[in-house]
């Protein structure tokens, strides 16, 4: 199959980014990423600086792959990774147009490759749980209701690909940062500590820049692991809580 | 910074005061639909009238008017702020627009809430501030005189110009209350298995019912009480 691609190409920050366009042979088993591979193999034969972007696993669990496809982060394919995205999701003769992640707090490196380590500055203010040295206790010491659990786990699919600030309008963080929170604030283990983080967290999330949420729900339907917005309303109830219920501040 | 200016300036405090602020007007609306509905009184606008002279004189009301006023004040400004530090987190904009997952209302609450804005200009120069400061007819009740509204009211009605804009209008806070509704109580926390359908089916039909009944007003005016 015959695809004409318009890359997102910047040197780096400071340079002007433009798109350029490529044709590339591909065929409908390839994944996307195998297809940018074909496109750089043929770059790098033509002796041209080929499009840098982020890769790891390919198997959909890393996190790492970002690119936003026709407007889509991760593409068109619901619930999954650009790299779980295969070309047969694309007809003959389509023009895609791919660009990096959008935001001010995602600041661009090169092509499509952006610096998500504002995720790990908020993962830092809180998103731990504070662990004694000793040993492990068992597992199933501390009861937890499967529901709860289930709750807590679907929080934590999170793989922290920075797609729902992609997807968001207003390039806000909310979702990570609430299935971080959501995640710990639902176990025992994580309670201990549920108010100084939830406000460590929004805290540094405001001063990374990322932007307000307004409910728009673009992060849920394009999150690769699909992450609800629930968590986000969790998120404020445990903000609210912390600071004007309680006597913690951070 | 004190804790509460802190947690009111942060991303999910001013969220917060969206959200109050939102719910407040949500409940005026229903408020001032009641009284408009009078309108259509088969009565040339006696209880109308007067339901008008108690609501610019009862003190009770007149406190909680100030308090709307700075509500939808503070509902704007932080709104607009909003937009503005959002769109600055965004950067630069993407080539192609995303717009299978999210709703038209939803990414241009912005455009839709500055258009309401500039109504509320006119609707409130229209009939508020006439009310207030200018040259309204008396007209007299069983030996009470009170300010002929009603008449202002039949009056603007009767202009095609006003009928359409305020038509629009409604069209364009049914669609700003479509997200806006539901919105309010995500942002309060108030997502639940149980409940979040029926607040958002609520949500529904409050965005069209509400600005449907105020619609119908100026269109019954303009082709019934005219004709």
């Amino acid at each position: 199959m015959k695809i004409t691609l318009k890359v997102w190409r910047q040197k780096n920050i400071q340079s002007k980014g433009q798109f350029e366009t490529y044709q590339v042979e591909a065929n409908e088993h390839m994944s996307f990423l195998e297809m940018m591979d074909v496109l750089n193999e043929s770059l790098i034969a033509e002796k041209k600086d080929p499009v840098s972007f982020e890769h790891d696993c390919r198997e959909g669990i890393c996190g790492t792959c970002n690119m936003v496809i026709n407007g889509q982060p991760h593409g068109p394919m619901k619930g999954t990774t650009v790299c779980q995205l295969h070309m047969r999701s694309f007809k003959d003769g389509d023009t895609i147009v791919v660009e990096p992640w959008r935001a001010k707090a995602f600041p661009l490196v090169k092509d499509l490759v952006v610096d998500r380590s504002a995720f790990d500055r908020i993962i830092q203010a809180g998103g731990y749980v504070s662990v004694n040295t000793g040993q492990a206790q068992d597992a199933n010491a501390i009861p937890i209701e499967k529901d709860t659990a289930s709750d807590a786990f679907d929080a934590a699919t999170c793989i922290g690909c920075g797609a729902c600030v992609a997807a968001c309008p207003n390039a806000s963080a909310m979702l990570f940062t609430s299935a971080k929170v959501s995640h710990l604030a639902q176990l025992p283990q994580g309670k201990v500590e549920s108010k100084k983080r939830v406000q460590a967290m929004v805290n540094q999330m405001d001063d990374e820049g990322f932007g307000m949420c307004s409910n728009v729900g673009a992060c849920e339907a394009e999150c690769p692991k699909e992450i609800s917005i629930e968590n986000i309303a969790l998120m404020n109830r445990e903000y609210f809580g912390s600071v004007v219920g309680s006597e913690t501040s951070v | 910074m004190s804790w509460v200016s802190k947690f009111l300036t942060s991303s999910i405090g001013r969220k917060l005061l969206m959200s109050l602020t939102g719910l407040f007007l949500v409940v005026f609306l229903v408020v001032h639909l009641i009284g408009n509905l009078q309108l259509m009184v088969a009565d040339q606008g006696k209880a109308f009238n007067i339901y008008a002279e108690f609501m610019t004189t009862n003190p009770l009301i007149k406190t909680t008017s100030y308090g709307l006023y700075f509500f939808i004040l503070l509902h704007a400004v932080q709104g607009i702020i909003l937009w503005q530090k959002n769109r600055a987190a965004r950067g630069t904009r993407y080539a192609v627009p995303n717009k299978v997952s999210s709703t038209f209302a939803s990414r241009n609450m912005a455009w839709l809430g500055i258009i309401i804005f500039v109504f509320l200009v006119l609707h409130m120069g229209q009939f508020w501030f006439r009310m207030k400061m200018g040259d309204v007819p008396p007209v007299t009740y069983d030996g009470q005189t009170v300010k002929n509204l009603y008449a202002i009211v039949a009056e603007a009605f009767s202009q095609w110009w006003y009928v359409v804009i305020y038509v629009v209008s409604m069209i364009v806070i049914g669609f700003h209350l479509l997200h806006g509704f539901q919105s309010a109580f995500q942002t309060l926390g108030l997502n639940h298995r149980k409940y979040t359908p029926f607040i958002k089916g609520l949500g529904v039909i409050y965005s069209i019912i509400v600005p449907l009944a105020f619609a119908i007003i100026p269109l019954y005016f303009f082709f019934m009480i005219k004709s």
